[in-house]
């Protein structure tokens, strides 16, 4: 079976041995080819010598989620190999070191062994113990091109864009590919029936990581405060905001800085730091994961009650507790949809690839300025640290910031008394001043305790109840103003529905593809925020029944509309994968064929 | 109990610099117990920001949670206040002397505040040296709760239900001290004349300005055997020295021998006499020296306990624009279609 532009490699590597960039180097090469390719690093929570992973699935189709089954695994761990062996499908390839030979039990007798003597190459041709660690790894790059039928010149075009300003690395390193090249070319027919062939499917697409999009759509969106604590998988949000921020608002001359980032003590002080700033009419925001969120709910339910924007991200990682902190999950939804004690709601946004990243993390800037709350993006640790293929990133030029509802000091200076919680509009979104706006009008008391619409402390109990249920009033706004669900369909063609969001995306539009094959027809919502409006419950309404796709144990997203919508329960499956590994078409197309057979 | 504020004010109430009256700086009438300290110290402020002619809009005040953390609703009502989470007011005027370097931000807390749940944050707002004033009303006790100890209850201090603190106090002043805080300084809600150029003093300091006010709680702790009530304080207090604030081009008077005037960073000064022997107010290890000399003899050390008049606070060290970052718009902060086409460029 010749699989051009369809298989998946995995490489299994040591960790802190410099084999990233090499792996992403080959990933690289396929996208450049005009093949659709999607990397997924499988990595330990550890910073050097233990087993870690790099995925990488070719698709010229254009399906970006994971696909179970390894056609050709690279072996460059000893720790791992027993169980790398064990993983490749019938009929796939082994590449190893076969400096020394390899044990009996690593023989398998449908796969084929490819021994290259990768520790021997380095040996003879490099005296530095580092050199030799690294430059193995560009020559299993050269030897996967030459049995791939990858482009060489690519590859020579990537080392020469890596290393520009330090020109002197390019030579030693395409020495070490062309090395890899000539065994393989010595010792294997070559190229083998998995291969890369060029094709024109990339277009005007990019490989980038959902964390530099957030961090970067928050450079466009003007947050100008940053306060976070490190933590895997978000710690790349800020970092990359850091470095965007870095090159976009420094001032040339001055060396002065239109931003300000600190490192926070703590996932508490991180999140304070945004509510003070964005109180104060700074665009802030914090990145954090699962625990974070955890520790952050008590100030994010007085951003609730005081009404005080934030920008939240949420990169979720296997819980509970620490859980699996390198791997992935869709698990903080309740826990983020109802931060803090109290009748408390947040409203979320669900990015599903690096431009969704970018858009809605720029989007949640106005958002909560407009409603005056925490918005919370939930991306995970698939879409975060990962390079994704995705459509380039748009930025309308015209677009002003929406600051949402201010009083100016001339505003002020022409109104009659102030009351900071008023719903002057009948929009449960009030008016708010910043703090030193005006001499004598506008000063209020902002508090996490109970007041009347003019801040003013209260235990009364009818003004404690009409607070509430004008803050009830402005979660109806904000459901009109969220983004809405996208429709795979124009019109409704099944009695079956399917709801998805996230990370869930690839994978289930390419269930639906495969069901559709079997004559599964299924009408298909993505999720892009909660609160959930009228469209999200006219298309579960429309439907008998409708499977909703998420990778957690407990079904949170659908525990969320039944709870949200007062749907009938048995209405709404379960397909769920939560196994810390990103969800496969497999297994979404086997939970519904089984679900269709006993219904 | 109801609380009406008389509204009859003499219609020639001085005004300061600014054309305001001590009325502008005024707040909601106080509903702590009769007798707190704390109203002292709210009065001490307004008097302090009177006196100064600050605009009360340019001071944003903060707090966290307890009696002490109240307050700001009794001064200051032409100012913005956020009365945020228990032990978290750091935090919350971190991000917002972050989003506006050119307001003064006035910091409230209390011992079980800033020394219990609030530790954390305390101790890292100093490290960062927030250009702000963090002013502890410190009753020993948790007032709001009915009277427990607080960490800085003294080892062997009794409560009004008779039982006696078993754990060691946590100094916030020698904390501030060992932690780098440009400005220390402690004083007795008592004190007034202390008090006010202190508060002063702290406003003009362009760094973390920590003041330790003893503020003694009369409903829970300040009965016989207790170490923070009225009369123990007035007992064993003890100063570096004399304060007094001069404001900035005017003339200091007073000169004696045993005298020290320092001069604050926007020219200002603090003249202190009477000064405690072998103490340096620009010299951390006279201050620590001093603090552990009293607290050996069982005193109550007060007064300015250092100070590092230039310092380069939060905003200096990121190297932030001079523009508050509240004010800047698009044109600055967005990169724009072109930058954002190169990059996408680059990310093929």
């Amino acid at each position: 079976m010749t699989k051009v532009n369809d298989f998946v490699v995995r490489f299994a590597n040591v960790n802190g041995t410099g084999s990233a960039s090499a792996n992403s180097m080959f990933a690289k090469a396929i996208f450049r080819m005009g093949v659709p390719v999607t990397p997924k690093n499988i990595f330990p929570s550890n910073i050097q010598g233990l087993p870690t992973w790099y995925e990488v699935r070719v698709n010229e189709k254009g399906y970006l989620g994971r696909r179970e089954g390894i056609d050709l695994m690279v072996s460059v761990n000893p720790q791992s190999m027993l169980k790398d062996v064990q993983s490749v499908r019938s009929g796939g390839y082994f590449m190893y070191d076969n400096t020394k030979p390899l044990h009996k039990e690593y023989i398998r007798e449908d796969i084929t062994y490819l021994g290259i003597p990768l520790m021997g190459i380095c040996m003879e041709q490099y005296t530095d113990p580092r050199q030799r660690q690294l430059f193995k790894n560009i020559i299993y790059v050269g030897a996967l091109s030459a049995l791939l039928d990858i482009e060489f010149a690519v590859l020579e075009q990537l080392l020469a864009e890596q290393f520009k300003g330090k020109e002197k690395l390019v030579a030693p390193n395409v020495q070490a590919l062309q090395l890899g090249v000539k065994y393989v070319q010595e010792n294997f027919t070559f190229p083998l029936e998995i291969r890369v062939e060029r094709r024109d499917l990339v277009g005007k697409r990019i490989m980038f990581d959902g964390n530099g999009a957030c961090g970067l759509g928050a450079v466009f969106a003007g947050a100008t405060v940053a306060a976070w604590y490190p933590i895997t998988p978000s710690t790349s949000v800020v970092e990359k905001f850091e470095k965007y921020a870095k090159k976009f608002r420094t001032d040339k001359e001055t060396g002065e800085k239109n931003f300000a980032i600190v490192q926070a003590e703590d996932e508490l002080a991180a999140i304070g730091m945004v509510i003070g700033a964005n109180w104060n009419g700074a665009r802030s925001f914090t990145a954090t994961s699962g625990p974070g969120v955890s520790l952050m709910n008590e100030f994010l339910g007085l951003g609730y009650f005081a009404e005080i924007p934030a920008v939240l991200i949420d990169v979720q990682r296997t819980g509970p507790s620490t859980g699996m902190p390198t791997r992935t999950q869709q698990s903080d939804i309740t826990l983020a949809a109802y931060a803090s004690h109290g009748d408390t709601k947040h409203v979320l946004l669900f990015p599903s690839n690096p431009k969704d990243c970018f858009e809605l993390t720029a989007d949640a800037f106005d958002l909560a300025e407009r409603l005056q709350t925490p918005i919370i993006v939930l991306t995970d640790l698939d879409l975060g640290m990962n390079d994704h293929m995705s459509e380039p990133f748009e930025w309308d030029e015209s677009r002003k910031y929406d600051r949402g509802k201010v009083y100016t000091a001339e505003d002020l200076e022409n109104m009659g008394r102030f009351g900071r919680y008023l719903d002057s509009d009948g929009d449960g979104i009030p008016y708010r001043t910043y703090p030193g706006t005006h001499p004598t009008k506008g000063s209020y008391f902002t508090r996490g305790t109970s007041r009347d619409e003019y801040a003013v402390y209260t235990e009364d109990s009818a003004v404690y109840v009409r607070n509430m249920q004008r803050l009830e009033k402005k979660w109806d706004t904000a459901k009109d103003i969220v983004p809405k669900p996208h429709f795979y369909q124009q019109k409704n063609m099944s009695p079956l529905g399917v709801i998805f969001f996230g990370t869930s995306t690839y994978s289930s539009e390419e269930a639906i593809d495969l069901l559709r094959e079997q004559d599964v027809v299924l009408d298909a919502m993505q999720l892009k925020a909660f609160p959930f409006n009228k469209d999200v419950e006219q298309f579960i309404e429309d439907h008998e029944v409708v499977f909703v796709i998420e990778q957690n144990r407990d079904a949170q997203m659908r525990s969320l509309l039944i709870n949200e919508l007062e749907i009938n329960p048995k209405k709404l499956i379960r397909v769920l994968n939560y196994d810390g590994m990103p969800i496969t078409a497999d297994k979404i197309v086997k939970e519904i064929s089984k679900n269709l057979v006993t219904n | 109990m109801t609380y009406v504020r008389p509204t009859f004010r003499h219609p020639d109430l001085p005004k300061n610099k600014i054309d305001f009256t001590k009325k502008d700086y005024e707040g909601a009438l106080s509903t702590l117990c009769a007798g707190c300290g704390h109203d002292s110290i709210s009065g001490a402020i307004i008097q302090a920001c009177f006196e100064l002619a600050i605009e009360p809009h340019r001071i944003a005040k903060l707090s966290g949670i307890g009696c002490s953390s109240k307050t700001p609703a009794y001064f200051l009502g032409n100012s913005h206040g956020f009365n945020s989470v228990h032990g978290r007011m750091p935090s919350v005027a971190t991000g917002a002397y972050l989003a506006n370097r050119d307001l003064v931000y006035f910091g409230v807390s209390g011992d079980g505040d800033s020394a219990s749940i609030g530790m954390g944050q305390f101790v890292h707002a100093i490290r960062r040296n927030l250009n702000m004033v963090y002013l502890v009303m410190n009753n020993g006790c948790y007032g709001l709760t009915k009277g427990q100890d607080s960490a800085t209850a003294d080892n062997g201090s009794k409560s009004k239900a008779g039982s006696t603190n078993m754990f060691n106090a946590i100094d916030l002043v020698g904390l501030g001290l060992e932690l780098g805080a440009t400005f220390v300084a402690r004083s007795f809600s008592g004190d007034k004349a202390q008090l006010i150029p202190l508060i002063k003093a702290a406003i003009k300091h362009p760094g973390f300005a920590l003041i330790d006010v003893i503020s003694p709680c009369v409903t829970f702790n300040n009965n016989v055997g207790s170490t923070k009530s009225y009369d123990y304080v007035r007992e064993h207090i003890d100063a570096t020295s004399t304060v007094d604030f001069v404001p900035i081009m005017e003339e200091i008077t007073a000169n004696y021998e045993d005298s020290k005037e320092i001069t604050l960073h926007d020219g200002s000064a603090l003249q202190l006499q009477k000064l405690h022997q072998g103490w340096n107010p620009e010299d951390r290890l006279s201050a620590m020296t001093a603090l552990q000399n009293a607290k050996e003899k069982g005193e109550i050390l007060t007064g300015l306990v250092y100070i590092e008049p230039n310092t380069n606070a939060l905003h200096d060290v990121l190297q932030t624009t001079k523009t508050p970052l509240n004010t800047l718009k698009e044109d600055l902060l967005c990169p724009g279609i072109d930058a954002l086409e190169a990059l996408n460029e680059s990310l093929r």
